[in-house]
């Protein structure tokens, strides 16, 4: 059949199985809004790219699929770029399309042209510019596979106005692709898991240290199954919470900068550490040379430039989470380790999470505790960045994994709310709640025009304590208290403003409105809610391991 | 240390841009590049020189290899290669200092290309320590002009090494 670029892009996408896209017009992309406006798969018009890419990246996270985003050129584009590096830091798969001038005038500095392809390539898994509309399928099909296969991430496609409005005879997409230089390990070398087998029934004190890969790869029950087996404490990076139950007694809950006592402790203190689908990262690692100084290091990934990057690994083991803990299983025998056990116990009961929850006084952790009970632990959660994000990690217990959407590689402020939108628009009947803070919330509040005319009822719980928290907290404790620009007196009236926008607006001042606020906002679906909760001003998040410093240098509630 | 690391490529474009962007966002030196086709012309080799500790390279191999243009990555340095650099120096070259220019050129079995009333430009192949040589052997004259194509390698023998998303581990 003679069919244009842009017809071909949209019958690609609906084999691809797509169901929702995220975008916002404008010249450069016009053929393919107009392609758009007969297509079955819906599109939700978002009032800033950028909250286009957080809600494909939110939609990605929510249901493991390839999220869809789309802008047109220059400004359009540009627009994505903090959405798409966020995705990349994270190994979120995503497909974001842009619009680009006609490839006579590329390279003429030509009205809204931007090198989208040259300024993407450092926080995309890949990239293409399409210069021929004969290209186009076969990139499409490539694209949603690189996108979503080994270590996921985002790939763009910039396509050309000409690209978008040549006809070809079009024979279908493609059902088949093979890319002879890409080709993810997934089964995990049987010597290598062998020998770890060995050293874990060698092993006293082991301690799995659980990340993203967990979740990304659906390895949650197998999680589980190793865990339990080999009675080993599980710890989880923020990006891994809730690929392993946060409520199961084998759970020590985050670890690293502000992790709880016992997993720092029982990380430096192991003499196994069982490391899947994590990367070391700096946050979690703190000082490297005290990192689980004495462990033999057992590392799970599916990317081998991960192994080794940062700390040594005695026994590597390249492939999918899932295969390997499968074969590792069979491998391995019944442990227990009462000793072990009881020491981490003991760490837990001495030193849990804790805040002064003070009469008169509303403390965010209060709030987020909360939204845990009313909410029984069941909604998909994103945040924001700072202290409303870490008080999320530790007060809401992730039973499940696919349920706590936040920018961890990259903390991204004004990711939540967009993010939360994607998530809904994947998740019609679900609870999404966004906990925001008053900063990170106006990075795209304009998104409240979305969420309203697309009537999804997300739920942003403010905490709102009149500064950008994290930062102020840094400045109290290593600056003097010389709060240089942390102050947010400006803030509106945040009631008010949902209102304007057609959204529902509740106000809480007092502990005793919280439970009947969120059960309010929980009835609500045909809109979004914003309750603008006013948290303790000075409150900080702890433990706290200074940066830089070893994880067990913490500092605690005062 | 310097290693030599020789890459096969899909001769797609942008594939330059996605390697020296990897360079430059991680920090990496690169000493030399060179790219050419192969004898299939959909895939082409580069030789890259570049310098760090062998974790750094362990790290630069990695990353190259999970490119998803890059088909194999072989890191010349741990085992027998041949590597060349072709060369161009000018040379002032007048009166009697011509034939001893000349002289240098026969020893080392390098060629003249072009002849100007004050200059000699003389094109060397040849591996490092050659290369260094004659530069030196030549410096006293006057050098007025260098350019170097950046070195090419190969293994030696039948090629070895490890294919991409073979288990390294
Ligand atoms: C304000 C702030 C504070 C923070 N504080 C903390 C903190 O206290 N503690 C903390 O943990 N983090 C914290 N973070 C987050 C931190 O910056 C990192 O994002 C996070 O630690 C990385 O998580 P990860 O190691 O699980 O890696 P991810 O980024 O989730 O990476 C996933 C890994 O799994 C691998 N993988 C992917 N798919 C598969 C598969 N199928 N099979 C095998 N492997 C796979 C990938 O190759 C990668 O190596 C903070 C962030 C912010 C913004
Ligand atoms: C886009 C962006 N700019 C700046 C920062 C640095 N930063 C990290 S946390 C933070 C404060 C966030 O304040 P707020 O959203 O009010 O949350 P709180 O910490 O008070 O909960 C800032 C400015 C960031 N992470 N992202």
């Amino acid at each position: 059949m003679l069919m244009s670029g842009s017809e071909i892009l949209l019958d690609a996408l609906e084999k691809e199985g797509v169901e929702v896209m995220f975008g916002f017009p404008g010249g450069a992309i016009l053929p393919v809004y107009d392609a758009i406006y007969d297509s079955k798969i819906r599109h939700i018009l978002v009032r800033h790219e950028q909250g286009a890419a957080h809600a494909a990246d939110g939609y990605a996270r929510s249901t493991g699929k390839v999220g869809v985003c789309i802008a047109t050129s220059g400004p359009g584009a540009t627009n994505l770029v903090t959405g798409i590096a966020t995705a990349y830091m994270d190994s979120i798969p995503m497909v974001a399309i842009t619009g680009q001038v006609g490839t006579d005038l590329l390279g003429n500095d030509s009205f809204q042209e931007a090198d989208i392809f040259g300024i993407t390539i450092p926080i995309t898994k890949y990239n293409y510019l399409v210069k021929k509309v004969e290209d186009l399928p076969g990139i499409i099909k490539e694209a949603f596979y690189i996108a979503r296969t080994g270590r996921p991430g985002p790939v763009l496609i910039d396509i050309p106005k000409n690209v978008q409005v040549a006809k070809i005879e079009y024979d279908g997409y493609p059902k088949e692709i093979s890319i002879s230089s890409y080709n993810p390990t997934i089964k995990g070398n049987p010597r290598q898991i062998k020998l770890a087998a060995e050293a874990i029934s060698k092993a006293e004190r082991p301690v799995i240290y659980a990340g993203g890969g967990v979740i990304i790869s659906g390895a949650a029950d197998e999680l589980k199954q190793f865990a339990e087996k080999i009675e080993a404490p599980v710890t989880m990076t923020l990006m891994g919470l809730g690929g392993f139950p946060g409520t199961h007694i084998l759970s020590m809950g985050m670890l690293g900068m502000h992790g709880t006592h016992a997993a720092n402790h029982a990380v430096t203190e192991s003499d196994l550490l069982i490391a899947i689908g994590a990367r070391f990262d700096d946050r979690v690692t703190g000082k490297l040379s005290a990192f689980a100084p004495n462990a033999k290091v057992i590392h799970i990934d599916i990317d081998p430039a991960e192994i080794g990057k940062r700390k040594k690994a005695d026994i590597p083991i390249v492939g999918d989470i899932k295969q390997v803990l499968q074969s590792l299983i069979k491998e391995i025998k019944t442990k227990s380790h009462s000793d072990w056990a009881k020491r981490i116990e003991n760490w837990k009961a001495k030193h849990p999470l804790t805040y002064k929850n003070e009469k008169g006084k509303l403390k965010p952790q209060f709030v987020i505790e909360k939204i845990y009970e009313v909410t029984k632990g069941d909604a998909i959660i994103t945040t924001e960045v700072g202290q409303n994000q870490m008080w999320a990690a530790q007060y809401y217990k992730f039973d499940k994994p696919r349920k706590f959407l936040t920018s961890g590689g990259l903390g991204t402020m004004g990711y939540g709310f967009p993010a939360a939108i994607g998530a809904q628009a994947a998740n019609p009947g679900k609870v999404v709640f966004d906990i925001a803070g008053d900063g990170s919330i106006q990075m795209n509040i304009q998104e409240l025009g979305t969420a309203v005319c697309s009537k999804l009822p997300v739920k942003i719980a403010i905490l709102n304590n009149f500064n950008l928290g994290m930062v102020r907290q840094w400045q109290e404790l290593f600056f003097n208290k010389r709060y240089s620009n942390t102050c947010l007196s400006g803030n509106p009236d945040f009631v008010a403003l949902a209102k304007a926008y057609g959204a529902h607006g509740i106000l809480v001042k007092k502990q005793e409105e919280v439970i009947p606020a969120i059960k309010e906002a929980m009835k609500i679906n045909d809109r979004p809610t914003i309750i603008d909760f006013r948290v303790e001003p000075e409150e900080n998040v702890f433990p706290m391991v200074p940066a830089g410093a070893a994880i067990t240098d913490m500092i605690q509630l005062a | 240390m310097r290693h030599t690391i020789s890459l096969l490529v899909r001769n797609k474009p942008g594939v330059l841009s996605h390697i020296a962007g990897l360079f430059s966002a991680r920090g990496y030196n690169i000493d030399s590049l060179t790219v050419g086709e192969t004898d299939d012309n959909t895939v082409s080799r580069m030789t890259i020189v570049t310098i760090g500790d062998d974790r750094i390279v362990e790290q630069v191999s990695k990353q190259l290899n999970k490119l998803i243009d890059v088909i194999k990555v072989v890191d010349l340095t741990d085992q027998p290669f041949v590597d060349r650099e072709l060369v161009l120096i000018k040379v002032q070259a007048e009166g009697e200092k011509r034939s001893q220019i000349i002289e240098i050129t026969d020893i080392f079995r390098a060629k003249i290309v072009d002849v100007s009333p004050k200059t000699i430009t003389v094109e060397i192949t040849g591996d490092d320590s050659k290369i260094q040589a004659i530069i030196e052997l030549l410096s006293p004259f006057g050098i007025k002009e260098i350019a170097r194509t950046g070195k090419v390698a190969i293994a030696r023998g039948r090629e070895a090494g490890k294919n991409k998303g073979g288990a390294t581990c």
